[in-house]
């Protein structure tokens, strides 16, 4: 496989919280291979959060190293963060966030829009990244005339429109009920068969075991092959 | 992203919001109709005291004289009439007098003057004739009456040719005055010309009150104007305290000075209109900005960029401006008509107030637009993401 297409070593992120300092991500290091499913466990407070927008280049590490397709994050700006965003991660959010002004189409356009795709391929691109979930006939809907999981769907679509290096996926199921969840999460099993590389983070165990690769992550602290320590803990 | 792209996207956030847009918009189509209404007032009662003015005669000079100790001849009036840049000279003698025709009776002002009054005054005759240099000589009971006066004793009746009774005396009536309308308390249409020889007898004085002087052209008349002053003081030594002489384009600077100022305040008073909507639109846009906390952090997490929000917001500010600024005008330009066939005011549109208040209401709107799109361009997105 070559280089890993994330690598991220010894990256500490820590928050003042009424004068106390916080470890959020305590020394965490991990590699993620092109096309890997891996999924990543944590209780809340677990520095989940803070491990996703990292990841998902919302943020900077304070130290450590971060590397993404072999660049370094640490050491961009602002605006450099944004395009990384646009071009290498597609966000897949609990509570979908789509845009509710805007049509599923128009809000599988938007990354596109900002990457500065002229408007006849921008709509070609989103209509075959409508099709891809399935939802192609519904292109003109705005979000409230959809489902909530034809709207996960629409945000998924959004997420693949700009043909990103990975998919991140916070707790994509957790505002959905179990039949809609399980669609959901075959969609994903199926883009992931397809090639595309997924970062899901759940505090869902039963969700969690449906990724080829699970850690976790508890206190700040990232312990790997999560499968077999996940055993020792009680909360699961 | 391209602008075009931005200027879609804030029409549609706009649309979606219309009674907000609406009602933000005001402002501006207050403040720049505003200043389009006042303006064009200022400017049309500027260009109506002007015309007045030149009514009154062009590159008019005239000479006062206060008592009688000042005895104008006809000599003295022969040797100024000589002078460089003087184009024609009419000396005036006036007073008022009761007139009456049949049973109608008036009091009226009399002009005694010569033929030349015709054209220093620019005063036109509309039926008839007007008193000639001969009738001065033979001491002609001939007058030329003003178009009020000749309705108050004639009715509808053609007066050329017929008599009227001036102070007692039978004079022919020869021509009526085309209507100058009044202003600023001279001329008016109630008036009688009569040849100066004759009117010097009706005012039983033989002091000539008023002489005035038409000059060659405009950019002279300061260098006739002193001309005149050095004449008189070489032909009245030690009286200067007895005439003056007052030059028509001092007047008119001193007029259009005080309308230009009228111009400029009431174009300012409305401008404050026009910053009141601007704060307005940055209100709104504060507040689209706290309410669109979680539309801004989605965008920036799916790329949208520092510059792309800050355009987004920007743009939207201008675009209301902007179309406020563009119904204002619509709004301006047809209350200033209906002002003007309400009140029957004189009001001037130049294209130049209009494109200026339209681009001043544009730059309101960046600059009142910069501080929200500021504002939302910076926000974390992680925490913009967070916000409900």
């Amino acid at each position: 496989m070559g280089q890993p297409i994330i690598q991220i070593t010894n990256l500490m992120k820590t928050y003042k919280l009424g004068g106390e300092t916080v470890h959020a991500l305590n020394n965490v290091s991990i590699k993620i291979e092109k096309g890997e499913f891996l999924a990543i466990i944590g209780p809340s407070g677990s520095g989940k959060s803070t491990l996703m927008n990292m990841v998902g280049c919302l943020d900077r590490p304070q130290s450590g190293k971060y590397l993404l397709d072999g660049k370094d994050i640490g050491k961009m700006n602002d605006n450099q963060l944004a395009v990384i965003r646009n071009q290498k991660i597609g966000f897949i959010f609990q509570n979908f966030n789509l845009l509710t002004k805007l049509t599923a189409l128009e809000n599988v356009e938007l990354p596109l829009l900002y990457a500065g795709v002229p408007a006849k391929e921008r709509k070609a691109r989103a209509m075959e990244s409508l099709s891809k979930v399935g939802l192609k006939e519904r292109a003109g809907h705005l979000p409230t005339q959809l489902s909530g999981g034809q709207q996960q769907r629409v945000a998924i679509a959004r997420a693949l429109a700009g043909n990103p290096s990975i998919l991140l996926a916070d707790e994509p199921t957790g505002a959905l009920d179990s039949k809609t969840s399980k669609e959901i999460l075959s969609l994903m099993k199926e883009l992931n068969e397809l090639g595309h590389t997924i970062i899901l983070i759940t505090h869902d165990l039963a969700i969690a075991k449906q990724a080829g690769r699970m850690v976790s992550i508890q206190d700040g602290q990232l312990l790997e092959n999560g499968g077999e320590l996940i055993g020792n803990m009680a909360i699961y | 992203m391209g602008i075009w792209q931005s200027i879609k996207m804030a029409l549609r956030s706009i649309q979606s919001n219309k009674l907000r847009s609406a009602l933000t918009m005001l402002g501006m189509i207050i403040g720049v109709s505003s200043v389009i209404v006042l303006v064009s007032i200022a400017q049309g009662s500027a260009q109506n005291v002007t015309s007045r003015i030149n009514q009154l005669g062009t590159n008019l000079l005239t000479i006062n004289t206060f008592g009688t100790d000042l005895a104008l001849t006809e000599d003295k009036i022969n040797e100024l009439s000589k002078l460089n840049g003087v184009k024609a000279i009419s000396p005036v003698v006036s007073g008022r007098v009761n007139v009456k025709k049949d049973k109608t009776a008036s009091q009226v002002s009399v002009t005694g003057t010569n033929a030349a009054y015709s054209d220093v005054r620019d005063t036109k005759v509309k039926q008839g004739r007007f008193i000639t240099d001969l009738d001065i000589e033979y001491r002609q009971k001939i007058a030329v009456i003003g178009s009020e006066t000749a309705s108050t004793l004639f009715g509808a009746e053609n007066p050329v040719g017929q008599y009227i009774q001036i102070e007692g005396t039978s004079f022919k009536v020869v021509g009526v005055l085309a209507s100058k309308g009044s202003s600023m308390g001279q001329g008016g249409d109630n008036t009688i010309i009569v040849p100066l020889s004759t009117g010097q007898r009706l005012v039983k004085s033989t002091t000539i009150n008023q002489v005035y002087l038409q000059g060659k052209s405009e950019d002279q008349m300061d260098v006739v104007m002193n001309e005149v002053k050095l004449a008189l003081a070489g032909m009245y030594p030690n009286k200067s305290d007895s005439y003056s002489v007052t030059n028509q384009k001092d007047l008119m600077d001193t007029m259009s000075s005080v309308t230009n100022t009228m111009t400029m305040m009431l174009g300012g008073i409305a401008g404050i209109s026009l910053l009141v909507g601007g704060i307005g639109i940055m209100n709104i846009m504060l507040v689209s900005v706290s309410e669109r906390t979680k539309e801004i952090g989605i965008r920036k997490a799916i790329g949208a960029k520092r510059r792309d929000v800050l355009l987004q917001f920007l743009i939207e500010a201008v675009v209301l401006s902007g179309v406020g600024g563009l119904i204002g005008i619509l709004a301006g330009v047809g209350l200033g008509k209906m002002l003007s066939s309400l009140f029957s005011l004189t009001v001037s549109f130049t294209s130049s107030v209009m494109i200026g208040s339209f681009l001043f209401s544009l730059v309101v709107g960046v600059i009142f637009g910069v501080f929200p799109a500021n504002k939302a361009s910076k926000l974390n997105p992680i925490q913009a993401l967070r916000y409900e």
